[in-house]
């Protein structure tokens, strides 16, 4: 068994699996249980200031993307902030942090764009024995409406404010965690990092509406009739999640900067690639909320087993591995050529490749009357897609070496050559 | 000498000489990654899991299924293994349809449960097929315990108690370690001597001493054992099979289903095994049904299992009835043996049926013949003769808790011992929890 001891911004915790703050989080009964499930560490759910506490619909407030046999690949919510006191909150986080010690506790934090405000709520918290702060700069939902949230997220200039601030007047490491609902994650990463944020956490929910209801004609979640825009997790945001991730842990400007990385992560593969794009640990939201905290077991064994058959000793041999490959598009090998071959013992011959390749690709792939489906090389671009939609896996890309003749082009697989240098790029350099 | 599946009387070689190989195949084929990854989609990963409760040695099945799932079968196989060392002849031999996947909520949902038994065996061949041992024995202890019987129930014990620092000497009878793994099972549930590698595999924990031809009451008494051990663990099995209570039962051609299957299966060369035309067998349990498979599986023309009562009261699960169904042996419910005849040999069974009264079985008068020239009795298997100083209760070893015998310092468990049903699986979880009963007891923990 790997040692799968984390240590982000200077807390630790016995593994890298934190849970977001949401519902998961939101009180000392679950967080017991989480701990005892083998959560390393937790994200308390979103406070907000003293006073009454914002109020949610009673209605149903989640909606689901189902992938086949109605598995969750991506949730809708339009759940606001903590609506329970916070005294009763911060009464809780002590106790719990009193009897786990060992795990990491981080406070999550949304109040108004004042100071004041913010300098209060720092205040209430210091003695709760917390180990750190994320401020809630991300929800796209009902706060943001009321200037928090992803309203603070999508303007860097609050976000530089906001993290100083807090810096000002609290000693705890700050999280800043950001919203994807930005046309670049570059500026709102990059002004946390000026306003002095020890690190990122990415991504809250993506704004959305997940579905329409067709008798009663209204977005769903539907509350009386009527639906409103939510935030989207789960699966299906994974990939836009891991390229934010991605692009703060290469940008010259922000590179360094620690991240905790959060998004449809839902196994320990997803962790991993995670953390091989940069993120020194991971946050878990929707996972927990369709499988129960006990899916933390698999992603402890998985990534652990992984890391014992690569030779990895700790967790961050993993952290940013991927980041120097990940690459833009312009320094690709554009001579790299690939062809994908068909392996006829485990092909089942459904077709499925022959339909995609003919009607929406490169009219690469043969068929004869025995259903035998053959790659034609001299047609193959190479794009993938065969393979994507192969059911049993039975379809692989071979690379043609250096030399040898492409029979699509009719001409030898040069040596590596980019965009930057190509003799149909009007903006190319000359080769050196 | 060639002869023909009709050739009458009790001979080898029925079937072309090539034919055996493919009629003893393992009946139910490893699943390739596809299909594993297939059968894992399926599990919904069930909050306090229905089908872990129904296993008698509570495997974690959603998390091993989970992390097949993700890709990880050798983890898989650790969780499985954790709970049950013979993880990978349960996944071959458990009636899974009455256990784990009799409880599957798919098969509430859709009457097609999770593929539990094919997927345990995906993961424990995976990491058997890797030749190391993923477990390390605990510092040693310096304690010593003798366990008696290399059955499941033995085997499971010393394997837990030496991963706990202790010295096992593990003792069997038989030539063979195993028990009815080695010597019962069906041969088409654990092809390619698998009983044998998974104990070579289970031994590399080390601190297992394994003698093989000792036996308890001729080499040695319980109390000798008791006196130079700190502590003794009986896993003796049913070693006993009872007898039809007819005139006649010495004929040739009759014999207790056990020691049919237990030649079976130590044959080098199953052409060499001699078998009947007209095969009856007595009985409605797993030991029938295997016994009348593997007889058509010989070449037997005409193999016939008579029960006592009815088949939904049989003992062996629907499937299993299937199974001989479908190979090809008729099943004759409600009637018992009255009379054997022949000259010698024999030659007819004859059967009276039976009614189902309000104070029990009642045999009628009503009375018809099977002629036969094999008879294999599998009316159940009793306890052996029992050293001094046990209770027994109801035909089995009595015991309290974790396994605790009457004496002082002895513990039993599997078949022998009260509690569960017969079955490997039970089997495994007692020994399992007596070596951890023993060593708290050692240890005063
Ligand atoms: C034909 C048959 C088919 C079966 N099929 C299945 C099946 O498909 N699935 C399933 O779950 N269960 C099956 N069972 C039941 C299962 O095999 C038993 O429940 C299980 O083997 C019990 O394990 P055990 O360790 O208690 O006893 P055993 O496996 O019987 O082992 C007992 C061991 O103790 C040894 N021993 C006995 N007395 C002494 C002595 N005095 N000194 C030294 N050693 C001694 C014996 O040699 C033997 O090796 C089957 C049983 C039979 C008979
Ligand atoms: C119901 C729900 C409530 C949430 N509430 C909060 C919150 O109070 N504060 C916060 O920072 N993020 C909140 N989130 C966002 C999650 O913390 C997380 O960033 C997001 O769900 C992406 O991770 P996932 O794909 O693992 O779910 C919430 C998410 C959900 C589904
Ligand atoms: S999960 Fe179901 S039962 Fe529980 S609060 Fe939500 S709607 Fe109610």
């Amino acid at each position: 068994m790997a040692d799968l001891r984390s240590e982000f911004i200077g807390i630790k915790s016995p593994n890298p699996f934190w849970l977001a703050s949401a519902p998961p989080t939101d009180k000392e009964y679950n967080v017991r249980r989480a701990y005892e499930a083998g959560w390393g560490g937790v994200v308390w759910k979103t406070l907000g200031s003293e006073g009454p506490p914002v109020v949610n619909v009673s209605g149903p407030r989640y909606g689901v993307i189902y992938g086949p046999d109605r598995r969750v690949m991506g949730i809708n919510n339009i759940e606001l902030i903590t609506d329970r006191p916070l005294e009763v909150n911060l009464r809780e986080i002590k106790s719990v942090k009193r009897d786990w010690p060992d795990r990491a506790l981080i406070i999550s934090l949304m109040v108004p764009c004042d100071e004041e405000s913010w300098k209060d709520i720092l205040h209430r918290i210091e003695d709760t024995g917390a180990d750190g702060v994320e401020l809630n700069f991300g929800c796209p939902h009902g706060m943001a409406e009321r200037g928090m949230g992803a309203a603070v997220g999508q303007v860097p200039e609050y976000i530089e404010m906001v993290t100083r601030w807090v810096k000002t007047h609290s000693r705890m490491p700050c999280i800043v965690k950001l919203t994807p609902n930005v046309t670049s994650i570059l500026p709102p990463a990059l002004a946390a990092k000026r306003g002095g944020a020890d690190a990122v956490s990415l991504i809250n929910t993506v704004k959305s509406v997940i579905s329409v209801d067709l008798d009663a004609f209204a977005p769903e979640p539907t509350i009386d009739g009527k639906g409103t825009h939510g935030g989207y997790c789960g699966p299906a945001v994974k990939p836009i999640a891991l390229n934010m991730v991605g692009e703060i842990a290469r940008f010259d400007e922000t590179r360094g900067l620690p991240i905790s990385g959060i998004g449809g992560v839902t196994t320990w593969r997803d962790a991993a690639e995670f953390l091989a794009m940069g993120a020194g640990n991971v946050q878990v939201c929707t996972a927990a909320m369709t499988y129960g905290f006990k899916v933390v077991q698999e992603m402890i064994s998985g990534l652990s087993d992984y890391m014992d058959r690569k030779g990895f000793a700790s967790v961050s041999e993993i952290v940013g591995r991927a980041v120097p490959n990940f690459s833009e598009w312009q320094h690709l090998n554009l001579n790299h050529v690939t062809k994908a071959v068909i392996d006829q013992d485990a092909c089942i011959n459904c077709g499925r490749c022959y339909a995609v390749c003919e009607d929406t690709s490169h009219q690469a792939i043969s068929v004869d009357e025995a259903r035998t489906y053959t790659v034609k090389d001299e047609e193959c671009v190479a794009c993938n897609l065969c393979v994507d939609v192969c059911p049993v896996g039975c379809i692989d890309m071979k690379t043609l070496p250096v030399g040898s003749m492409d029979p699509r082009t009719g001409r030898p697989v040069a040596p590596y050559g980019n965009w930057t240098t190509h003799p149909n790029n009007p903006m190319a350099r000359a080769a050196e | 000498m060639a002869h023909s599946q009709y050739t009458p009387g009790i001979v080898p070689a029925r079937l072309a000489p090539d034919a055996y190989r493919a009629r003893f195949a393992d009946i139910a084929p490893p699943l390739d990654d596809h299909q594993a990854q297939v059968a894992a989609d399926r599990c919904y990963f069930c909050h306090d899991a229905p089908c872990m409760e129904a296993c008698p040695t509570s495997i974690d099945i959603p998390l091993f299924i989970r992390q097949i799932a993700t890709g990880t079968p050798e983890a898989a196989a650790k969780t499985i293994l954790t709970q049950n060392i013979l993880g990978g002849m349960c996944a071959r031999v458990c009636p899974t349809e009455t256990l784990c996947e009799g409880a599957c909520v798919r098969e509430a949902a859709e009457g097609a449960p999770v593929r539990i038994g094919a997927l345990q065996r995906y993961a424990t061949d995976r990491m058997m097929a890797r030749q190391d041992h993923p477990f390390t024995r605990a510092a040693a202890t310096g304690r010593r315990i003798a366990v008696v019987g290399a059955g499941p129930a033995g085997l499971a014990c010393a394997h837990r108690l030496a991963l706990l620092g202790h010295e096992v000497t593990l003792y069997d009878a038989r030539p063979r370690a195993g028990g009815l793994n080695e010597y019962g099972i069906a041969s088409y549930k654990a092809v390619d001597g698998f009983a044998a590698r998974e104990i070579d595999w289970l031994m590399q924990i080390g601190g297992i001493r394994l003698v093989t031809g000792w036996k308890l009451g001729t080499d040695a008494t319980l109390a000798d054992l008791v006196d130079s051990h700190d502590a003794v663990f009986l896993g003796l099995g049913l070693g006993a099979t009872g007898a039809l209570g007819l005139a006649g039962e010495d004929k040739t051609g009759i014999a207790p289903a056990t020691e049919f299957i237990a030649e079976l299966r130590q044959a080098e060369d199953l052409s060499a095994l001699p078998i009947g035309r007209a095969v009856i067998v007595i009985g409605g349990g797993m030991t029938a049904i295997d016994a009348a498979v593997q007889a058509r599986l010989l070449g037997a023309p005409d193999v016939t299992i008579v029960y006592r009562r009815s088949r939904a009261e049989m003992p062996a699960s629907e499937l299993e009835q299937e199974l001989a169904l479908t190979r090809g042996v008729r099943i004759v419910e409600n009637a018992v043996p009255v009379a054997i005849h022949g000259n010698g040999a024999l030659h007819e069974v004859e059967f009276a049926r039976t009614e189902a009264g309000p104070a029990g079985l009642v045999v009628t008068e009503d009375t018809f013949r099977l002629s036969a020239d094999q008879l294999f009795r599998a009316i159940g298997q009793r306890l052996g003769p029992l050293p001094d100083g046990l209770t027994t209760e109801a035909g089995k070893i009595r015991v309290e808790g974790a396994g605790r015998t009457a004496l002082p310092k002895v513990w039993a468990g599997g078949d022998c011992a009260q509690g569960g049903q017969d079955l490997t699986v039970t089997a495994v979880a007692e020994g399992r929890d007596a070596a951890e009963d023993i060593h708290s007891f050692l240890m005063g923990a």
